[in-house]
């Protein structure tokens, strides 16, 4: 078997990887495995590039929009979304916003839903760990309200007022 | 800190081998992947750009030096360093390869132990990681996420309400975070169910990352098992998803042991001692059978068959010192692959006899 990779050397390094229940094999000399970091146990899966890549275009096939897409540019940084069809890759901040319609379906395929429910950095997160406190709160209030624990959703009630205040 | 006392050391935290479950795991990993909000990703950013986030991250690690419970640590600029001790750091698994290849504009801030370790400008500006030995994974997470705090108090992250920590690669947003447990697994690649239970893994949102040699065997029997998505649920749950799934993998391989210490005790035994012979003895060795006899002796004292001379944190450091960059290191000049073989040979000897 020769390498994938150079199509040159014979291939000595085979790597497996299992990904969401698919199953992709590499046969690759050690020169290019080496080039490729593959030798190491650390890091990324490798198919990352290729398998996004995939993702993102789906094959260069069916994805809704990709036709339109392809011409986006994000303002800030440049980046084309051809490019980053073609990369996997962002260039800043700003492409989130410039590519967003196409995203939000690229996301939901890679992690099955678009919205963070993690960590929210304490200083420059302010805003948003406000609103998600006061999103928890509605919910509390509605089940006290369901229970009748008046005395309790009057507290709850103060607390919300307190936290829109500060959203001002 | 003194960054040589960590290249000349085999020795890493994440080998101590009082870790729980440290059979099985070697080390858990959390990796949180942060970008400063006003300067563009590392994939578009220019020379200037990169020493810019350099000047920015230099001052936050000054806080993370003073705080007693992270620091010291100490900022190395990946271009002030030989090509040698680049991938020694990448041996050690505190940089990554793509890190060491291309070292302008790219620094690593390490802590003294290595339990902390933090790559600037590589895929993303900041890539916080924690190591620790055996199944710590909260323990992992705490350390980084108390780094990331005192980052963040400096430095302004892009972060958005609604995607969460923004990323240069989407499998990344959202938490940032990948959580990884590195395992060594020889009892079920024995007994043919290492692809099995993988398999199970991917359809559990999980990804399994294994070296394979020839004959579809991986090399040293190690995987690391990570999570898959970054979006959506919270850094606990995915560790707790994480955790669960690992267990079982641990419980299996145990299983798996068992099974062939029961029922095929002799051709086990005949197997570690025969590996553990050519280790003591051989005078040439490649780093590919290394590791693969590394993996039956391992196997070999986790099970008792060998019971004394051997202690698992020397087994665990073998891990680095076999590999072709330290060995250059610790010899102190570049070496032909034959020439790495008979030092390699030299140094196991050297270190399973002490
Ligand atoms: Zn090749
Ligand atoms: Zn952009």
């Amino acid at each position: 078997m020769v390498c994938q990779e150079c199509g040159k050397r014979p291939a000595t390094v085979h790597l497996t990887q299992i990904i969401n229940g698919q199953k992709r094999e590499l046969h690759l000399c050690e020169q290019c495995a080496r080039a490729r970091g593959e030798l190491g146990i650390m890091g990324e899966p490798f198919t990352i590039p290729t398998l996004l890549s995939s993702i993102i275009t789906d094959g260069g096939h069916t994805f809704p929009g990709a036709g339109q897409a392809a011409g986006l540019r994000c303002d800030r940084c440049g980046l084309t979304y051809a490019e980053f069809a073609r990369t996997g890759m962002l260039g800043c901040r700003h492409c989130y916003q410039a590519f967003e319609n196409q995203l939000d379906s690229v996301l939901r395929r890679l992690h099955g839903t678009i919205v963070h429910g993690g960590k929210v950095p304490s200083r420059t997160g302010e805003e948003a760990r406000v609103k998600r406190e006061l999103n928890r709160l509605q919910e509390e209030l509605a089940q006290v309200v369901i229970r009748e624990e008046y005395e309790k959703a009057a507290q709850i009630r103060d607390r919300i007022r307190e936290l829109e205040k500060k959203l001002q | 800190m003194n960054l040589d006392e960590v290249l000349y050391n085999s020795h890493t935290s994440w080998m101590d081998p009082s870790g729980p479950d440290s059979d099985v795991v070697l080390s858990a990993r959390v990796r949180l992947a942060r970008n400063l909000e006003d300067v563009v990703f590392p994939s578009r950013m220019e020379e200037e750009g990169a020493q810019r986030v350099l000047r920015m991250v230099e001052r936050a690690a000054e806080d993370l030096d003073r705080d007693p419970e992270l620091g010291p640590v100490g900022l190395f600029r990946l271009d002030d360093l030989s090509n040698l001790d680049r991938q020694v750091l990448v041996e050690k698994h505190l940089i990554s390869p793509h890190h060491a290849q291309q070292p302008r504009g790219r620094a690593v801030i390490l802590r003294q132990d290595e339990s902390l370790c933090i790559m600037v400008n590589e895929e993303d500006h900041l890539r916080i990681q924690s190591l620790t030995p055996g199944m710590q994974l909260d323990g992992a997470w705490r350390t980084a996420q108390a780094a990331d705090d005192v980052l963040e108090g400096r430095l302004n992250y892009a972060f958005c309400q609604r995607r969460g920590y923004l990323t240069t690669c989407p499998t990344n947003v959202g938490t940032g975070m990948r959580g990884s447990v590195m395992m060594h697994l020889p009892g079920l690649a024995m007994v043919g169910q290492a692809r099995q239970v993988f398999s199970a893994l991917g359809k559990l949102g999980l990804a399994v990352r294994g070296l394979y040699g020839e004959g579809s065997e991986a090399h040293g029997n190690i995987f690391q098992v990570s999570n898959q998505t970054s979006l959506g649920p919270s850094e606990e749950e995915i560790l707790r998803n994480l955790k669960a799934v690992s267990t079982q993998v641990i419980a299996h391989e145990r299983n798996a042991r068992r099974a062939l210490l029961s029922q095929t005790r002799l051709q086990l035994e005949d197997r570690v001692w025969r590996a553990y012979g050519i280790l003591l003895n051989a005078r040439v060795m490649s780093s590919e059978e290394a590791i693969k006899l590394w993996s039956d002796v391992r196997l070999g004292v986790d099970l008792g068959i060998i019971t004394e001379g051997v202690p698992v944190e020397a087994l665990n450091e073998l891990l680095v010192a076999t590999r072709p960059g330290y060995i250059q290191k610790v010899v102190g000049r570049d070496l032909e692959p034959a020439q790495r073989d008979a030092e390699r040979a030299a140094l196991i000897r050297h270190r399973l006899r002490r």
